[in-house]
């Protein structure tokens, strides 16, 4: 389903700045569409905003005060025809973009199954201090900060946090999708192409939040598979998982096998809040786990 | 009891906010003495720190945000510089000192540099254009800006004496609650912006019983300037939504201190409802400040132009119409929480409908220029400048509203890049414009235009410089308050971004120095007439600097343009309206009542901040009974005899008729 | 030409004399370039009027605070966590008195405004503190309500809901103290000054504010005590 036209014209409108790390580079269905309606939301718009700076200059050069073989109409403030016009003129390209917005938003709507013959991967994603974990509750293993999927297979993400509010973002995958406690966001997405992708945290959580990323590797399905039977360590269950969410910042993990209430456990704050920071001094929070 | 204060509260062992206190105290030290030594006290105390006129507190207003204007621009460098040399690398600021930063500069640039300087330019601005003498409640109007003013006292001792919030410009819980930010500052954050909240809650009041019931004898309606309107707007929208902003933060306050559960992740706390409540504030917020702004360039448009504004009444209709829509659109600034597509598409088509009123506004500007004799003056070059970078940043901001979009632009650097946009190329410009347009009626002499125009160019230049790379940037899928980076294609971008940067501060030495050498020539650049850029609105009818009762007899006026019809006539008939009989006139008694209370809230956030309870309560005992003797004086006003008016607008008369033979004698009169 | 010269107006003076028939005229307003004195609005209203006016914008602004504390009580009205419900903890014989006594006040409150208008003192005093009794009798039954359910542990530590309940009430109960403090110095002022002018200005702006908060009571009476307890 990758569209070849919008990437060209991704690559025109950035000037190719962009590259290949960007949200104009989509590499999967969602980000595809997105990029599209991006860049034709841009151009609709512009239709009107270049005439408009070109009007505005020129008006402002015309009618300078040195010109004076222009005509001044000290009381020109008035005109029916004019004022019909300049609210259409938005009035129309607001109609135009609701259109888009509104099959946009039914269209992308992140809860909303991707059309695929290939039944989805289920990955629960949960966001923690200042980490991602991944559990794969079909495979019934569970990584930290690595997420592995099988390239053009829909993936179901379930969402949530354990502690504050984050936001689960891939870039060059499409939308992205708050991790909020005590709720369970859905996010479908869909990686076309073997690949290697990064991914983050999107909104603030703290000190180790620029350290909250995460690598996503797309692999041929038959690599996939020998990555699940490859992954081995610790049982993820309620210890481990209460030792886990401490903050800290980490690099990958990975877990031979899972607690299968352990997520539903977390979404419904069975476990209660993660813990915050200590206070080093009166009133100054300790950097938690920042080294130099 | 002294709560959670102690020693350790003070960063000895971290040389930045170290260096910076102690540079900051040196210099406050310096100017007090300077100040003691001269011996201003008595004249400070007297014609401005209890001074109840609307004028000299609009200017107060004005340097206060143009002092935290610069102290977050510093933020603002550090923030550009630390993340240019953090790309794989550990930068210079570490995450917990990054992340006050980047709060300390959203919170001070919008609620003490931003607010400051509209809020300052609408006092002193209204009441001359409404042709009265001061607002409904100058007492009032004192007490304001001594609040606002306490609140920016407060972010700045956070500095020194403990730490400032780490949760970005808006404190979203659970991050903020006790659990994750057990420091003080984020109760610095709430204390502050609360205190200064309410003075500005105050001043809306204040501006919408003014705006409506304080005109002059014939101001209809219809008649305002459009900047009075703008002022109208703006102040319906923070009697509107500030009251929410006081509950929203008083609510997370509950819960920081007595572990209630309003925004808690635990046991029924809802922190979406947050969220909710702060953008419900928080929309309607940006346009209490652009509105004004808006204000400010219909006015000097149409000065510029030598014509009246374009389509006024459609002026009047798109203001208030964005007045009413930005109330519904909140929801927009949280597309990506899964509100599923009908509520998205819902406030997706609501806030982009905010562009028709926006649209409308632009295109009656260009008009208004139309069939005009545009004069390049500074302000003209300010307000030209933001037609160009606002349209911009209208554009990015629709394409923001629509959610597909916003599923991979929502805080990203793209993001951060629009609202600059915006409010840099709206309001600052602006405020500038409105700076260089209004000072020769408060100081009596204009600012120097060279200067002025360096400062434009380079402000101009140095802004697209700055924040083109960050809407790049976003679209490479960088996110927003990253302290470091790993990913070694942004390099260039960031760079060019603090080329940005360096050009801004260029931008401020000129503008420093359009200062001082205007003050140095001021004799120069005397305004004699009252009239310096051949205005339309009753402020160019008083002498520069106005009176301090604005006028010697209230205008009785007609049409939209009161002062351009008044002028006219004169200039025709080659004389002057006759002589009119001078009254003796009863103004507000100046007041101390505004700093008393601003001391005292002072002492009950500092308190608040550190748990100190029974200073709290003590500060509040204390505010009451300032209040009860303040409501004990007998004498509220003062009598301006006839004499002294007479006088005062014999002189400006002078002047007026000095003009009028100018150009008589020039041979310009038709 | 600098602008000192008035280069805007004098180009207009002569655009109007070259052209007489002023083609390109405005499209409404008054037309012509010299107005003389205009009438229609009548200037600055009385002080009396702003001041009532300026207090009925800040009493707006107050009810959009209330109306947020509502919000939330609506927003976590099902949010117990475990612990008692809304219903569990209304008592409404309690709240039947404390409504009279406010409703009372209030009436009070009004006769204390026609005293005042009459310019009796002893009056306007007797109906003041009439209403400041009835306030206090309020609080106190406020003050009960609340120390009862504490003492049972029912704290708003212990679940959203009580949160969001004691929030609203407390809020409004501290209103209502407030209120009584201004109250309590009104009756000083008007005892040692009078009725001067404006300390009649803030009699006006004590009854609307007391007025006010009854409004703001039945709502909560309603959306908190009779639902709470019919749910």
């Amino acid at each position: 389903m990758s569209r070849p036209a919008p990437r060209l014209l991704s690559l025109a409108a950035a000037g190719g700045l962009s590259g290949c790390t960007g949200v104009l580079a989509p590499t999967g269905p969602v980000g595809a569409d997105i990029a599209t309606i991006l860049i034709d939301a841009t151009l609709i718009m512009l239709a009107v905003i270049v005439p408009t700076l070109l009007l505005a200059g020129w008006t402002a050069w015309r009618y300078r005060a040195s010109n004076t073989r222009a005509p001044y109409l000290p009381y020109w403030s008035y005109s029916g025809r004019i004022e019909a016009v300049v609210w259409a003129i938005p009035i129309l390209v607001i109609i135009f973009l609701g259109g888009v917005i509104w099959i946009g938003s039914y269209k992308l709507d992140p809860f909303r199954p991707l059309d695929s013959k290939t039944p989805a991967l289920e990955v629960q994603a949960v966001a923690l201090d200042w980490k991602w974990l991944f559990i794969y509750p079909q495979q019934g293993v569970a990584t930290v900060n690595q997420l592995v999927v099988p390239a053009g297979t829909p993936i179901h993400f379930s969402i949530t946090s354990a502690s504050v509010f984050n936001v689960f973002f891939i870039p060059r995958l499409g939308s992205m999708i708050y991790a909020m406690p005590g709720m369970v966001a859905q996010l479908h997405l869909q990686a076309d192409h073997p690949t290697e992708l990064w991914g983050v945290s999107a909104q603030f959580s703290g000190d180790g939040f620029s350290d909250m990323k995460f690598n996503v590797s797309s692999l041929p399905r038959d690599q996939f598979d020998r990555w699940v039977q490859q992954v081995s360590g610790p049982t993820l269950d309620e210890a481990a998982f209460k030792n886990l969410r401490r903050q800290s910042r980490m690099g990958t993990a990975a877990y031979g096998s899972v607690d299968p209430k352990l997520f539903d456990a977390i979404a419904k704050q069975k476990l209660g809040p993660a813990p915050g920071p200590e206070l080093e001094n009166s009133g100054r929070e300790a950097s938690a786990g920042w080294s130099l | 009891m002294l709560g959670k204060l102690s020693w350790s509260a003070i960063p000895i062992h971290e040389p930045i906010p170290l260096i910076t206190s102690v540079v900051m105290i040196v210099v406050i030290l310096g100017v007090l003495g300077l100040i003691t030594f001269k011996g201003w006290w008595p004249y400070l105390w007297r014609e401005w720190i209890t001074s109840v006129d609307h004028k000299r507190i609009g200017v107060m207003y004005c340097l206060l945000g143009i002092v935290m204007l610069i102290r977050g621009f510093a933020d603002a460098i550090m923030m550009r510089s630390h993340q240019a040399l953090a790309i794989n690398a550990a930068g210079y600021l570490p995450p917990e000192h990054y992340n006050q930063i980047f709060s300390a500069h959203g919170t001070i640039m919008i609620f003490f540099a931003a607010m400051p300087l509209v809020i300052g330019v609408m006092n002193f601005v209204t009441p001359l254009q409404l042709g009265v003498r001061d607002v409904a409640f100058p007492t009032l109007n004192s007490v304001s800006f001594w609040l606002t003013a306490s609140g920016a006292l407060l972010v700045n001792l956070s500095l020194f004496i403990g730490e400032f919030a780490r949760t970005g410009w808006l404190p979203y819980p659970p991050l903020s609650e006790a659990t994750y930010s057990p420091g003080v500052g984020v109760d610095y954050y709430l204390w502050a912006v609360q205190i200064s909240g309410i003075g500005t809650l105050m001043t809306g009041v204040n501006f919408v019983t003014t705006v409506l019931k304080m005109r002059c004898p014939g101001m209809g309606y219809f008649s305002m300037p459009m900047f009075c309107w703008t002022t109208l707007a703006a102040s319906l929208l923070i009697v509107a939504v500030f009251p929410i902003l006081t509950a929203t933060l008083a609510m997370l306050s509950l819960d920081r201190f007595f572990g209630w559960h309003y925004f808690s992740n635990d046991l029924g706390g809802n922190p979406m409802m947050f969220w909710n409540l702060i953008w419900a504030w928080g929309h309607p917020e940006v346009y209490i400040l652009v509105l004004p702004a808006f204000g400010i360039f219909s006015e000097i448009f149409s000065t510029f132009s030598g014509k009246p504004l374009f389509g006024y009444r459609s002026m009047v209709a798109a203001t208030l119409f964005i007045c009413l829509v930005s109330l519904m659109v909140w929801l927009h600034h949280f597309f990506t929480m899964g509100s599923g597509p009908a509520v998205n598409t819902a406030f997706g088509i609501s806030t982009s409908i905010i562009a028709v009123g926006t649209g409308v506004k632009i295109f009656n500007w260009i008009f208004t220029m139309y069939g005009g004799r545009v004069r390049f003056s500074v302000p003209m070059l300010w307000s030209l400048g933001f037609i160009f970078t606002f349209v911009i940043g209208g554009m990015t901001g629709v394409l923001l509203a629509v959610p597909p979009a916003d599923f991979v632009l929502h805080n990203s650097m793209f993001l951060v890049a629009h609202f600059h946009n915006v409010i840099v190329g709206g309001v600052v410009f602006a405020l500038f414009a409105g700076i260089h347009y209004w000072f020769p009626k408060a100081f009596g002499f204009r600012l120097h235009e060279g200067w002025g125009k360096a400062a434009f160019w380079c402000a101009f230049i140095g802004f697209w410089v700055t924040f083109a790379p960050l809407y790049v940037l976003g679209l490479e899928g960088m996110t927003r308050r990253l302290q470091h980076v790993e990913i070694e294609a942004w390099r260039p971008m960031l760079y060019l971004s603090v080329v940005g940067v360096v050009i801004l501060i260029a931008g401020v030495v000129c503008q420093i120095t359009q200062l001082v050498v205007s003050i140095v020539r001021r004799d120069a650049l005397r305004d004699l007439t009252g009239d310096p850029w051949d205005g339309r609105s009753l402020e160019w009818a008083t002498p520069s600097p106005a009176p301090f009762f604005n006028f010697a007899t209230l205008p009785d006026v007609a049409g939209e343009e009161a002062y351009w019809g008044i002028k006219l006539q004169a200039i025709e008939s080659q004389q002057l309206a006759p002589e009119p009989r001078y009254a003796d006139i009863e103004m507000p008694v100046n007041s101390p009542v505004g700093f008393y209370t601003a001391f005292f809230a002072t002492v009950v956030g500092f308190s608040l901040v550190w748990q100190i309870w029974w200073l709290a309560i003590l500060g509040l005992a204390a505010a009451y009974a300032g209040f009860v003797v303040f409501a004990w004086r007998d004498i509220h006003e003062v009598h301006v005899p006839a004499e002294e008016v007479a006088r005062v607008d014999r002189a400006r008369r002078a002047a007026r008729e000095a003009l009028l033979q100018r150009l008589a004698h020039q041979g310009a009169t038709p | 030409m600098s602008d000192y010269d008035l280069p805007a107006a004098i180009a207009t003076l002569r655009r109007v004399r070259e052209d007489p028939n002023r083609l390109g005229r405005r499209g409404h307003g008054d037309a012509g370039p010299a107005l003389g004195a205009g009438h229609g609005a009548t200037g600055p209203a009385s002080k009396r009027v702003i001041v009532g006016y300026g207090f009925w914008i800040f009493l707006l602004s107050d009810i959009v605070m209330f109306s947020c504390f509502f919000a939330a009580f609506a927003v976590q009205r099902e949010a117990t966590a475990g612990g008692p419900t809304i219903s569990d903890i209304v008592d409404l014989r309690r709240v039947a008195l404390e409504t009279a006594a406010l409703l009372l006040s209030s009436y009070s409150c009004g006769l204390s405004f026609a005293a005042t208008n009459a310019r009796n003192r002893l009056w306007t005093q007797v109906f003041l503190a009439i209403t400041a009794a009835l306030g206090l009798a309020f609080v106190l039954l406020e003050a009960q309500e609340f120390y009862d359910l504490v003492r049972n542990g029912v704290t708003p530590q212990r679940s959203g809901m009580l949160t969001a309940f004691f929030g609203l009430v407390g809020l409004h109960g501290v209103h209502v103290s407030i209120g009584g403090l201004w109250l309590a110095t009104m009756m000083a002022q008007v005892q040692f000054k009078g009725f001067r002018t404006e300390i009649v200005h803030r009699l006006i702006c004590f009854n609307l504010f007391w007025h006010a908060l009854d409004i703001v009571w039945i709502g909560i009476f309603t959306i908190v005590y009779l639902i709470g307890a019919g749910s």
